[in-house]
């Protein structure tokens, strides 16, 4: 079933997605009529990891247990309840076309590859429109409590890189409603004792015996102790790697250490150059600043973003002698309603990133670094009121002041990007398998169906679809062949060595009691990153980069100091073990960023623009997914290329102009 | 305006859940009024590790207010001063130049310390299991637009469903009552028609569960609501009264 190739140089190492044969809205149909199925009384016997209980690693947990496998989840907060899923505030996509302006599941998926910049895989994508629709009824059959119209029925908004309403959201809190639907249905199988819930507990590496995925290695965060458990598959949905750039909207302990775990054990890593950068965040302030908080794309909806038309007024602005509300409306530039009238401020969040950024570099940022925006809430205010305005974003506004000590609702909102979502990640076939046996990666983690660049409100969809409608059932097609499997003992020698070699590294990071915190590395990492693997990247920042990265693996293995030891409660530690692995997805970043010569969604390679800007693909050389695979500790990985074979759509120059 | 600020810190610190814990005193200097409570907790960690010292452990994760992860008593209230805020959402511009600031752990017997002013919330999580939930599974279930629900009363259960599960209710009860996280989420599904099918089991089992977690009981001091970071209202302690009432009296 491998996908035939086009016209590019790309022959050698090809990678098979497993995408099932037929018309593309027959795919999953056909997948689903034709899968293996395992029989109630041997799901009974089958035990399955899942980590994470994010979006996607809780609500698989909760459907595979449903179904009747038993399930250990495991997460590293205190409750399943704050994975950060949580803090997603502006929606979730779905094609339902409630609006009724034109919505279908094509154009949900055309959306999301277009918006993907046309680096997704058709197949994958067209499923996750597909499922969209069943997302949102199981959602409200939770009681999830989505916004609602007076007539009783579900109210939608618009996001970015859509000319539809698809959008439905819970205030500015949706992330939180939607996993607390999914925890809720967690809770329900701990309740019934078919999920075994390991809370505080670090998965340090997973273990591969004959070739298959059998258990993993977890740290118990309280008592220090390793762990070992045994399943006959293991599903990792441990979400993105933002925080390799140190600030980011990522809570403090996202990390990618779980996708680093399954790198070194198989798994290809595929475009983890694919780093989403938000327009919408609150600007950096200072150098003690633990991190970035996100201001909904929502706000794009009613807000509008620009920045003075004369320099003189921007530098008047950051010196203090002027207020943007002294500006009057000709003296303004709203240089994205100005750029791309189609679209205006609701274009995606890659454009609308650069947008700001070459509104910055070209000396008209404000804010006292000159590095911010205006997101200006004056005009909706004068046309629809303050309370609608705070209705819709109360608690957004609320958060602004909180930070910036600024009321939103008199001054317009000083915003800039920042490091937000991870498109790249764990290579996954059609089945969100990795290349390991037995071995699924979900949700954020994965390299996923957002292409180079994500809309709006289609993580959460993505989350939630892996987990609750995808993922269940592929499992079971891997599983069907597993029944006679019997549980293995966790004294096998591959548990045993998978321990030791984890112990090793914690010792050898305790025993370097060198100078230098963990934070401290890591904000070196973080600064390198933004500063050359960031917005704009080049040839030369991207050699610089690498060669900055081995100075701070160098820096972090022979200076960094843990205090306490490893058999308690050690903060530390953890954050040293998660800084060690950044420092190895840093590299792969700056690595995949100077392989791709070509500018695509999030990924901007200075040298390949169009005259005006835009980010210039290269389809005839580029059109693949990039997967690195790991050849031992201190060798050079190797690129395996799979090959992105458009049947259905017709790939071609984003235009969100007119 | 961004300014520099000095503080006294009178941290908790108790290195287990067994061992005697006591006030410990540190000071830091040039604290900048942009920073955050929990960055302010950052720079003194830094400090401390830079003195080759144990940091101080404290829970924290999202730091926009959302996950429900940070904690801290700080001068006699959760989530410090500030009305309808988190901890990780307090900024040290609410403080003045020399202040001295207290910082202790939740107090309660249903939540013990794990280590300095880390607790064990896992309590709510076993009240959730109970009865929390819809009891639907994955698939099958009718289009999300079948059942229409009244926006008032949608609303009102997207107030009660913003609770973080950060346990400041407990924490500032004087009975270490869990009252309003348990009429929260009681509140929010009898609300909507989904989860009237299950109301009566559901405000028993959780109830009968947090009684056996040992949190206490509601007195209607007030507190909870005054301390909730999301402005839960006791109007949904009530309903959870109710709720209760009408499923004992159906027994």
């Amino acid at each position: 079933m491998a996908q035939k190739q086009g016209s590019t140089s790309v022959e050698s190492n090809q990678i098979d997605a497993k995408i099932p044969e037929g018309a593309l809205a027959e795919k999953w149909n056909n997948y689903k009529a034709h899968q293996k199925l395992v029989n109630p009384s041997n799901k009974r016997r089958l035990d399955i990891i899942v980590v994470g209980t994010g979006l996607a690693g809780a609500s698989a947990a909760a459907s595979l247990a449903e179904m009747g496998f038993n399930v250990l989840n495991f997460c590293i907060q205190d409750s399943p309840r704050r994975a950060h899923s949580i803090a997603a505030q502006g929606g979730i996509n779905a094609a339902k076309n409630y609006q009724n302006d034109g919505d279908s599941v094509y154009r949900l998926f055309y959306d999301t590859i277009k918006g993907g910049d046309y680096r997704a895989r058709e197949a994958n994508v067209y499923r996750l429109a597909e499922v969209s629709n069943n997302i949102i009824d199981q959602c409200v059959a939770q009681g999830v409590p989505f916004a609602r119209e007076y007539g009783g029925l579900l109210d939608n908004r618009s996001f970015g890189g859509a000319q539809v309403s698809r959008t439905f959201y819970a205030k500015g809190q949706t992330g939180q409603q939607l996993l607390l639907g999914a925890y809720s249905a967690l809770s329900r199988q701990i309740g019934k004792g078919q999920v075994k819930l390991f809370s505080r507990h670090e998965m340090l590496d997973v273990v591969v015996i004959d070739g298959r995925a059998r258990g993993i290695i977890a740290r118990n965060l309280i008592t220090g102790k390793i762990e070992r458990f045994f399943a006959h598959a293991v599903v990792v949905g441990t979400g993105g790697y933002g925080n390799t750039f140190f600030l980011s909207t990522n809570a403090m302990a996202s990390n990618g250490s779980a996708a680093m775990q399954m790198y070194r054990k198989g798994a290809y890593f595929a475009n983890p150059a694919y780093v989403q950068i938000h327009p919408t965040c609150i600007p950096v302030h200072g150098d003690y600043q633990s991190k970035l908080t996100l201001m909904s794309e929502s706000l794009r909806n009613d807000g509008r973003i620009w920045v003075p038309k004369r320099k003189e007024d921007a530098e008047a602005i950051r010196s203090g002698k002027l207020k943007p509300t002294d500006l009057l409306e000709e003296d303004r530039d709203y240089y994205l309603e100005r750029r791309y009238p189609a679209f205006g401020n609701l274009v995606p969040r890659d454009v609308a990133s650069r947008a700001a950024k070459e509104r910055c570099d070209a000396g008209y940022g404000v804010g006292n670094t000159g590095l911010a925006v205006y997101l200006d809430f004056s005009d909706s205010i004068n046309r629809l009121g303050e309370k609608v305005v705070r209705d819709r974003y109360g608690n957004l506004f609320q958060m602004y002041e909180k930070i910036v000590d600024d009321n939103p609702y008199k001054t317009p909102m000083m915003i800039y990007p920042a490091i937000h979502y991870a498109m790249g990640g764990v290579w996954v076939d059609y089945e969100l398998q990795t290349s390991v046996k037995g071995l699924f990666c979900i949700g954020e983690a994965n390299f996923s169906d957002h292409g180079a660049n994500r809309l709006g409100a289609s993580a959460l969809m993505q989350g939630l679809a892996d987990g609750y409608f995808v993922l269940p059932y592929t499992v079971q097609n891997y599983l069907a062949d597993q029944i006679q499997v019997p549980r293995m003992s966790t004294d096998l020698q591959e548990f045993v060595e998978a321990e030791n070699a984890v112990n090793d590294k914690i010792n050898k990071i305790l025993k370097i009691k060198g100078k230098k915190s963990v934070d401290s590395i890591h904000r070196e990492l973080g600064l390198i990153m933004w500063d050359f693997v960031g917005m704009g990247r080049n040839k030369t920042g991207l050699q610089h980069a690498l060669e900055k990265i081995k100075e701070v693996r160098n820096e972090f293995w022979t200076n960094v100091y843990v205090p306490g030891q490893v058999d308690n409660l050690n903060n530390e530690l953890e954050k040293a073990l998660r800084l060690s692995d950044f420092i190895e997805i840093g590299e792969l970043i700056a690595r995949d960023a100077l392989l791709r010569e070509e500018s695509c969604g999030g990924h901007f390679r200075e040298e390949y623009q169009t005259p005006e800007g835009e980010a210039l693909r290269n389809d005839d050389d580029f059109a693949f997914v990039s997967c690195w695979k790991y050849t031992g500790e201190g060798n050079e990985p190797v690129l395996l290329k799979e090959t992105l074979n458009y049947e259905f759509v017709q790939r071609q120059q984003r235009n969100y102009k007119s | 305006m961004e300014k520099n600020i000095n503080v006294t810190l009178k941290i908790w610190r108790q290195s287990g859940p067994k061992a005697k814990g006591k006030f410990e005193t540190y000071k830091l200097d040039q604290v900048s009024t942009d920073s955050s409570f929990l960055e302010m907790l950052d720079v003194l960690n830094e400090k401390l590790i830079n003195e080759h010292k144990e940091p101080i452990a404290f829970d924290h994760d999202c730091r926009e207010g959302i996950c429900g992860m940070c904690s801290l008593f700080i001068n006699g209230h959760p989530h410090g001063l500030d009305p309808g805020t988190t901890t990780c959402q307090l900024h040290m511009r609410r403080f003045n130049n020399g202040a001295t600031i207290t910082i202790e752990p939740w107090r309660s017997a249903a939540f013990p310390v794990i280590k300095d002013l880390m607790v064990d919330r896992s309590a709510f999580d076993k009240i959730i299991q109970a009865g929390g939930f819809v009891s639907v599974n994955t698939g099958g279930v009718p289009d999300g637009n079948a059942l229409p629900i009244s926006k008032v009363d949608s609303d009102e259960a997207m107030d009660a469903a913003s609770c973080i599960g950060c346990g400041a209710c407990v924490a500032t009860c004087k009975n270490s009552s869990a009252m309003l996280f348990v009429a929260a989420k009681v509140s929010q599904l009898a609300l909507l028609p989904q989860g009237k099918v299950e109301a009566a089991h559901r405000a028993k089992a959780m109830v009968a569960k947090m009684d056996e977690l040992g949190f206490g009981n509601c007195t209607n001091t007030g507190a909870c609501e005054a301390e909730c970071p999301k402005n839960v209202s006791i109007s949904h302690i009530a309903r959870l009264n109710r709720e209760f009432l009408n499923a004992k009296f159906k027994d």
